[in-house]
């Protein structure tokens, strides 16, 4: 799980540019994973706009997000530089509600037709 | 049964476990990219552990994924983690 330098700075600049990123396998539209698109589906549930970049197009990513996150799976979820959780964390922060919490309490903004 | 009797091993030794499940759930994936042909790639791991009192999820997570390392590199594609303390469970 190699990391250089320029991958570094190249994950750090997304997810502080980007309020909310998913590092996921495939794209919000067409995901190629059931994990990541569980993922996009509870986002999408709740109105968040987020970035979804794909790892499958990028190897230096997609080792190098493990390294960054010190988290051996993807999807990632990243809110406001802060790394959240994989799939199981997501699902049970929808259910108990504490996602909503969270995305309010980092002001984050939602889509009012969702 | 391999790689199932290896998670059940390593979780059983790091995390003294008081309830463990794993569940293959590689027939789910067949024929899809990371399925292995002889199976054994897809998991589900519920498991109650007193170690992860006063842990959040993610650290909890990473004590599981920690366990795991190796089999994480080599033959697990996917794993879905219920991690719950004894208290939570009950």
């Amino acid at each position: 799980m190699a990391l250089d330098d320029a991958t570094r700075q190249r994950i750090t600049k997304e997810v502080t540019d980007n309020p909310v990123v998913l590092f996921m396998k495939g794209t919000p539209v067409f995901p190629m994973c059931g994990f990541s698109a569980a993922s996009v589906q509870i986002l999408s549930h709740l109105g968040v706009r987020f970035k979804g970049i794909n790892v499958l197009e990028d190897p230096a990513v997609r080792e190098g997000i493990k390294a960054y996150s010190d988290w051996p799976t993807i999807p990632q979820l990243y809110l406001k530089g802060e790394f959240v959780g994989g799939c199981d964390i997501l699902k049970e922060m929808f259910t108990t509600g504490e996602l909503s919490a969270l995305l309010a309490e980092k002001g984050i903004e939602l889509d009012p037709a969702a | 049964m391999r790689v199932a009797n290896a998670i059940r091993e390593k979780l059983t030794a790091a995390l003294a476990p008081a309830s463990l499940d794993v569940i293959d759930d590689s027939h789910k994936h067949a024929g899809h990219a990371g399925a292995r042909p002889q199976g054994e790639s897809h998991f589900t791991v519920r498991v109650v552990s007193a170690k992860f009192e006063g842990l959040n999820r993610v650290a909890r997570q990473r004590l599981v994924y920690g366990a795991l390392k190796d089999e994480l590199e080599t033959d697990i594609h996917a794993l879905a983690i219920e991690a719950k303390t004894p208290a939570e469970a009950a």
